[in-house]
């Protein structure tokens, strides 16, 4: 007999769900696993919200399993571990992001990446090993394999820095694989939201001198005083684009909305990167002339393997690299979400869960 | 025509409109300066190239046109401050003639992308003159742009390596290529792709050729070495093949979809694009960030490293397998590369064709 959210598992847990493509958040009861041999249950303190939770809980890519209880850029405290743990201890802080599993064997899970295994396991809707699927972290507790628990440093805020989880990989990893964290580089940074302000943060933090590029002009103060950009560039400025053009030795892309390529690649010098990291649905137009005559490449990232998502926040923690944020109760997701979808925030919102989730 | 500094007479063949047609034409050369070395062309590779810019598909054809940039020739003579080359020497010129040389970019031996790199043809020289191509029978070229032929390469099959073989062979070196065991898809099977299968088995890879003709097959397993072949329209090939190649080089010259080939790639796997199409490809973006894979271009190479790659094409036997023909066949040539008709180069028979009225 198939079992219910609520009976599946042992240990009853709440959260907040989408139901449907409505994308509209309502209280939701559910369970967690027992804590098996290698896992870790922690207390949920605070949950990011990333983009992906609202396309996720909307189902705008075509995978959703409703009741969708999305969250994976998650900090919390360890309140049992299974007896072959041996990284953590009950009271120990920790993270979970995108990943709660993968094969483990692949060449991709044994060179730790297990962020481009086939069989990952997403930490919100799909399925687990042991058939249920998963629920993230707009709940009080979660259960997940050791090996995918971030340990969390003690000098880094668990509130601000819970979106590192995600936002924070996404952009540390391709700024690092693709060789754009190298002192006195010039970066180029597309789209100041989420992923963009965060990636201005750490490609400063490299020692690179950052542009930040935009659609509109009026980041433009924010991006130089208070995120610390050298340089900012509107877009649809012709003049602007034409007198930076061959200037730039990489640039990480953050937009997922469809856009033209060309003025990008046009920024690079010759031998320049331009890296995708936001998702735009339809294919984009590849203009090979100019990529072929300055041997261009561009290049796609996807979060980061565990091990690297380890380093990132270590570093954050060393270089006090914080994400800017907005902290809300649970019950604000809904207009949390519509502010989202308009770009209003600056730059995440993060949800007190432990001040905020209670159960009905 | 320019006066007295262009004084060695020259004769080739051109092209004088967009109807590509080539046809005898006088013309001259500049006197053999300090630097230069003046070669007698015994052969020219007939590259691609040449056809999308006699018919001026690129839009930036300067009529008359004499076209050819895969030379092999003999040194007839040597300018004062030139140590390196004697008269006599079996010398190749390939795509590029000349470049600023001072640059950061030309100080690292990437004079092809120098901003003010030279063309063998249909390029403004230093002197302000038009720079004419190898379908002649001499050129004057600064010594820093002739290369030295390996002695055991025949003259005519190691032409097309001037620039089908550099132009596979600098971005198989640059994005990693060479790595033994891996394995490397060639998507396009002509003048460019024959030559990287080739490399790709000498660096120890495992070669797949992808191709709309299974025609090639039997040739790309038996003659050229290739481990497996790949019908690219075949969609049960495709899925089969999927996430199985480390790299792939894009030969195709057409425009053609990406979304295939992205497919066949690894995680972290690397497209490079080579050919030419005329109008922008399609790229989804999907693949390329689940899967960290990326796409890069390539153009041409470096003085040092097309040195490099003919040294190692000597040291392994590598040439190009060619079709001799006579220059007046230039033409009819034209006609059946555009077919793709020809397994895998022309080369023109220069110095025993080429006879001026």
């Amino acid at each position: 007999m198939a079992k219910s959210p609520e009976t599946e598992h042992p240990l009853k847990a709440f959260g907040w769900a989408s139901r449907d493509t409505s994308g509209f958040f309502s209280p939701f009861k559910f369970s967690r696993r027992a804590t098996g041999e290698h896992d870790v249950q922690f207390k949920v303190l605070y949950c990011g919200v990333c983009h992906s939770d609202l396309h996720m809980a909307k189902n705008e890519w075509g995978f959703s399993q409703y009741p969708l209880v999305p969250g994976h850029e998650i900090v919390g405290e360890v309140t049992e571990v299974g007896s072959k743990v041996e990284k953590f201890k009950v009271g120990d802080k920790v993270g979970v992001g995108c990943l709660v599993g993968s094969c483990r064997q692949c060449d991709q899970c044994t060179n730790d990446l297990e962020n481009y295994c086939d069989k990952q396991i997403l930490t919100y809707s799909a399925p687990y090993t042991d058939g249920t699927i998963t629920y993230g972290g707009y709940s009080n507790l979660m259960v997940a394999d050791e090996h995918f628990v971030i340990r969390w440093p003690e000098n880094l805020p668990l509130d601000i820095g819970a979106p590192l989880l995600c936002a924070g990989i996404t952009t540390y990893s391709p700024l690092r694989y693709y060789g754009l964290d190298k002192p006195g580089l010039n970066v180029g940074i597309v789209g100041l939201g989420g992923l963009g302000h965060v990636a201005v943060k750490f490609a400063k933090a490299f020692g690179t001198k950052v542009t930040v590029i935009s659609t509109s002009i009026n980041k433009k103060k924010e991006a130089i005083e208070q995120l610390g950009a050298d340089s900012f560039l509107v877009s649809r400025d012709p003049e602007e684009m034409k007198a930076a053009a061959g200037t730039l030795d990489g640039i990480i892309d953050t937009v997922s909305a469809s856009h033209p390529l060309l003025p990008l690649i046009s920024l690079l010098k010759p031998h320049g990167k331009i890296v995708v990291v936001g998702a735009p649905e339809k294919p984009l137009e590849l203009p090979v002339f100019p990529i072929i005559i300055g041997r261009k490449v561009i290049g796609g990232s996807a979060i980061g393997g565990i091990k690297e998502t380890q380093e990132m926040i270590d570093f954050a923690a060393k270089h006090n690299i914080l994400p800017d944020v907005e902290i809300i109760p649970i019950d604000y997701i809904n207009t949390a979400m519509d502010r989202l979808l308009k770009s209003d925030v600056k730059y995440r919102f993060v949800i007190d869960i432990a001040k905020s989730l209670k159960p009905e | 025509m320019a006066g007295t500094e262009n004084s060695q007479k020259s004769f080739g063949w051109a092209a004088t409109d967009t109807s590509g047609l080539l046809f005898p034409f006088h013309f001259s050369r500049r006197e053999n300066g300090s630097d230069d070395v003046t070669i007698k062309i015994l052969y020219c590779g007939v590259c691609h190239s040449d056809l999308h810019s006699v018919k001026n598909e690129w839009g930036f054809t300067n009529y008359p046109i004499v076209p050819g940039h895969e030379i092999v020739g003999l040194v007839t003579k040597t300018g004062s401050d030139v140590k390196t080359f004697k008269v006599g020497d079996r010398v190749g010129v390939g795509v590029i003639v000349g470049s600023c040389k001072t640059c950061d970019i030309c100080q690292q031996d990437l004079e092809n992308y120098c901003p003010k790199v030279i063309f063998t043809y249909n390029s403004k020289d230093q002197d302000g003159t038009k720079t004419y191509g190898g379908y002649s029978d001499i050129i004057v070229v600064d010594q820093r742009f002739v290369l030295r032929i390996p002695d055991n390469l025949s003259s005519g099959a190691c032409a097309p390596l001037l620039c089908a073989g550099i132009t596979v062979y600098s971005p198989m070196k640059y994005y990693g290529m060479t790595e033994p065991g891996k394995h490397l898809g060639v998507a396009g099977l002509g003048g460019l792709g024959h030559v990287a299968v080739k490399f790709g088995k000498a660096f120890g890879l495992k070669v797949t050729v992808i191709s709309t003709s299974p025609k090639k097959e039997s040739e790309a397993i038996n003659r050229l070495g290739a481990d497996s072949f790949l019908v690219s329209s075949d969609p049960a090939q495709l899925k089969a093949a999927m996430g199985t190649m480390d790299f792939i080089i894009d030969t195709i010259a057409a425009v053609h979809p990406l979304a295939p080939l992205l497919g066949l790639l690894k995680m972290n796997g690397k497209l490079v694009t080579v050919g030419l199409p005329d109008k922008p490809l399609e790229l989804p973006i999907f693949p390329l960030v689940l899967g960290r894979k990326l796409v890069g271009g390539s153009d041409i190479g470096g003085m040092k490293e097309t040195q490099e790659m003919l040294d190692f094409c000597g040291k392994h036997n590598i040439i190009a397998d060619i079709e001799m023909i006579r220059i007046d066949y230039i033409n009819t040539a034209f006609e059946r590369l555009a077919k793709s008709d020809v397994r895998y180069r022309f080369v023109i028979d220069v110095a025993n064709t080429l006879a001026s009225n």
